[in-house]
């Protein structure tokens, strides 16, 4: 089983858009798969049409009171899964902020083992923080996907967060940033991922463009591959797909 | 997704099925927004040959085997359909390559894999054959939920029989089967699919498809009605429809009857040489015949050259069966025999094998010739025609179906006095006498007495299994099966010292005659004879042990506890004449 977290200090920079649609690929792809939506706002659940809710509630989950087995929720789509959010998640630091200091930030890894026997690829849809939620993600996580707008601040947020893995004793997950919503027009935006992308090996050569056909997808409540297969956009996370896999391979 | 949660099946009329279906979507869209499968792996189109051995060795275990193709991979599925409430096992799944799907296969031939692993112990020496072939198509409809979310999934298979290998019909006809429903869950809403299935149950077009069983099974019992036939119609087992107070004649006559379709029945598969045991139960049931005749023939009122006629060429019958029956006991036990070789490697018996392999086929083409010849046709025609005038208590007409027959007629003599009894005194006396011979003859026998000896009861012993089985439905099971056990526990012994001298013997001739065969250089030849040495050693070891173990196994059967459950056994049988 591999874990795979999308990931951002940032707010709205395509974290769920890119877990959904890397998601319903890995499953298409013949993967059992899993995705647990981490954001109390619930969007990754809202775009498979689950309702943002755990049965019996989060925090019995969050302590592992309850196996995360009773909450998982089918999709529409074959071998794909889904955890959905719940609104006591908001205070999941507070959950996961009891025991001894040196286990708080693996207690959603613990969580995450036993889904092994059942998936193959596991996806965290993270909120936007530093939190000890995200610090667990990160422990919990083989591959720390990173969507990245393309401006120069973008770097930086990148240095830091592969800085911050690299502190990390024992397990050290991959990380594999990308550009996200680039606007081939703007000339700052072509200069940034052209120069990026080739300088930076954690920097992955699919670039997502930013086209309203993404934007569709909470019309539509399903992944872009199913409502426009054929488009630009199902093209690039099915390119961003092969690349995540084949890093890990 | 998870697997069936309930399975229905349409009641009506094939006009009416459309209209049936349209009305059980119509319920459900009452509740269920409705809509044809999104995005999700095509189900499509599946075609699947059902298979079993010739005496349905898997159906008999609750298993079900089937081979699936869709979308051109073909693959092995297993299925147990044990009655447990709880739901049965994940089928066992085993892709396979270039199966033909219309052709016996011997279980040795099964490729390596979970389902061979799984069944290759229960069907063997048997081949598989296909028994019907339904090729269906399923479509997928949603049901969604007012978010538009799958929250349970209706299923409609539509089974068409394209072949029929077994049975009358065993046409290439297509016959439409009734369309087939059913509803999964989608994991984490159990409700819906509940409430789905609680909505078709009350439609009237609809009934279940399997009530406590597995579906699969109910569209093979379907299947096979369609095509003429049922699951489990064959055993090796006498099982004839006789009652207790049955007229002695018309009981035996109704067995001999069911003997002779065993050995009908038996003849397509030993013609075309499809496995070894359609010929061995062929012999069992021409053995059975003329044990049958030996014991109670005389009750059929037939003129005594008549029956010594018939029990003459019952013997020719069995007689032509047993080269090449003995050459598939040699090859059968090849593997035991080469694994137990100790000084010589197991490939210096090759030349034996190959040797034996080639005798098989010369002594079969003569049994080939045998039953297709006029007097095997002559035989079963005039038997038959003779034992259904009896079993039917008509007086004999001169001039019956065959020419034998009415050659063989004679005019009907007085009614002798033992066709006045009932099958159920006939039985008890019969076993009675057999019973006792065995009892008497085994017990005069003691550590010193000759081989012989113990090869007379062997024949003795088999008598009175022949009576005790000819009879079998008339007893009380429990007390039969009491019975049953011990006598063959001796048999078995019995058996086993004579056939382990007799294999001995076979071993020698053939060894000679591999050696004026010269097929083979001297250095290999000499080689595989000290083998086959080898071989005999192993079985004159088992012999002695047969022999050692004798004494025990005649007092389990015969001794004080073995005469009281034998004197309980005709006691009722006798109580309830
Ligand atoms: N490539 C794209 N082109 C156009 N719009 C995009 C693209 N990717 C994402 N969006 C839009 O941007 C918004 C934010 O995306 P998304 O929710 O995936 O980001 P996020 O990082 O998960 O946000 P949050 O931090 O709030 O969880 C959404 O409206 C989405 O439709
Ligand atoms: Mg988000």
């Amino acid at each position: 089983m591999k874990i795979y977290a999308t990931y951002n200090i940032k707010g709205g920079v395509g974290k769920t858009t890119t877990a959904v649609n890397l998601a319903y690929l890995a499953a298409a792809d013949g993967l059992r798969t899993v995705l647990w939506d981490l954001d109390p706002q619930g969007a990754a659940s809202f775009m498979f049409r689950v309702k943002p809710r755990v049965k019996g509630g989060g925090r019995a989950l969050i302590r592992g009171q309850r196996s995360l087995d009773d909450a998982i929720k089918g999709t529409d789509f074959e071998r794909l899964d889904l955890i959905p959010a719940d609104f006591t998640y908001r205070n999941m630091d507070l959950l996961l902020d009891k025991g001894p200091e040196a286990k708080q930030s693996r207690k959603l890894s613990k969580l995450l083992a036993p889904l092994a026997v059942e998936y193959d690829a596991v996806f965290l849809d993270c909120p936007p923080s530093i939190s000890l939620v995200s610090e667990n993600v990160l422990h919990a996580a083989d591959t720390i996907i990173v969507p990245l707008i393309p401006t120069t601040l973008s770097v930086r947020t990148l240095e830091q967060l592969t800085d911050f893995v690299a502190g990390f004793s024992g397990h050290r997950p991959d990380v594999l940033a990308f550009f996200s919503m680039v606007d081939r027009r703007k000339k700052l935006h072509r200069e940034i991922t052209e120069e990026l992308s080739a300088k930076r090996p954690d920097v992955a050569a699919t670039i997502v463009p930013s086209v309203a056909l993404i934007e569709r997808m909470s019309v539509e409540r399903s992944p872009v591959s199913v409502f426009a297969p054929g488009s630009a956009a199902a093209k690039s996370y099915r390119a961003l797909w092969a690349e995540v896999r084949e890093r890990l391979e | 997704m998870t697997p069936g949660l309930a399975g229905f099946v349409v009641a009506d009329a094939e006009p009416h099925w459309n209209d049936a279906l349209d009305s059980v979507m119509a319920a459900l869209a009452e509740t269920f927004a409705i809509a044809p499968e999104r995005a999700s792996a095509p189900r499509g189109a599946r075609r699947r040959t059902w298979l079993d051995t010739f005496d349905w060795r898997l159906y008999r275990a609750g298993l079900l085997l089937e081979y699936v193709t869709a979308s051109r991979a073909g693959q092995l599925v297993l299925t147990s359909v044990g009655a447990s409430a709880a739901g049965n096992p994940e089928p066992v799944v085993q892709p396979v390559t270039g199966w033909r799907a219309a052709q016996p296969c011997l279980s040795d031939h099964l490729p390596d894999g979970p389902v061979t692993d799984r069944i290759a112990g229960v069907i063997a020496p048997r081949a598989l054959l296909p028994l019907v072939t339904v090729a269906s198509t399923t479509s997928v409809t949603s049901l969604l939920n007012e978010d538009g979310k799958t929250v349970a999934r209706l299923l409609i298979e539509r089974p068409v029989i394209t072949a029929g290998h077994i049975g009358t019909a065993g046409s290439e006809a297509r016959i439409d089967l009734p369309p087939r429903l059913s509803v999964t869950e989608v994991r984490g809403y159990p409700g819906p699919a509940r409430r789905a299935a609680r909505i078709m149950a009350l439609a009237p077009q609809i009934e279940p498809g399997a009530p406590g069983g597995s579906p699969e099974k109910a569209l093979l019992d379907e299947a096979l009605a369609v095509i003429g036939t049922r699951a489990a119609n064959y055993s090796n087992k006498v099982d004839a429809k006789i009652t207790t107070d049955m007229a002695a004649a018309r009981a035996v006559a109704t067995i001999l009857l069911t003997l002779l379709g065993a050995v009908e029945v038996n003849v397509n598969g030993v013609l075309r040489d499809t496995d070894t045991e359609f010929l061995h139960d062929l012999r069992v049931a021409v053995r059975r015949t003329r044990a049958a005749i030996k014991l109670l023939g005389e009750v059929l009122g037939l003129a005594d050259d008549v029956l010594d006629q018939f029990a003459a060429d019952f013997k020719w019958l069995g007689d032509v069966t047993t080269p090449v029956r003995d050459l598939d006991v040699h090859l059968l036990d090849f593997a035991d025999m080469t694994a137990q070789l100790k000084a010589a490697k197991p490939t210096d018996l090759d030349p034996f094998r190959d040797f034996l392999v080639q005798r098989r086929a010369r002594e079969f083409r003569a049994l080939a010739r045998a039953l297709r010849s006029p007097r095997f046709g002559q035989l079963t025609a005039d038997w038959r025609a003779t034992l259904t005038t009896i079993a039917d208590g008509k007086p004999r007409r001169a001039g019956q179906p065959g020419k034998g027959a009415a050659k063989r007629a004679t005019p009907d003599r007085p009614a002798p006095l033992a066709s006045a009894q009932t099958a159920g005194a006939l039985a008890t006396d019969r076993t009675g006498v057999a019973f006792r011979k065995v009892a008497r003859r085994g017990g005069a026998i003691t550590r010193d007495s000759p081989a012989e000896s113990l090869h007379d009861l062997r024949k003795r012993a088999k008598e009175l299994r022949y009576a005790l089985e000819f009879f079998a439905p008339l007893h009380d099971k429990q007390a039969y099966g009491a019975v049953l056990g011990d006598l063959k526990r001796l048999q078995d012994c019995l058996g086993e010292f004579q056939d382990t001298e007799v294999q001995i013997e076979e071993i020698r001739a053939l060894a000679e005659a591999m050696l004026g065969a010269q097929a083979v250089s001297r250095g290999a030849i000499a080689r595989t004879v000290l083998a086959m040495g080898e071989v005999t050693a192993a079985l004159a070891t088992r012999q002695v042990a047969a022999r050692d173990a004798f004494e025990n196994r005649f007092a389990g059967f015969a001794g004080s506890d073995g005469q009281r459950r034998m004197a309980v056994l005709l006691h009722r049988t006798g109580g309830a004449a």
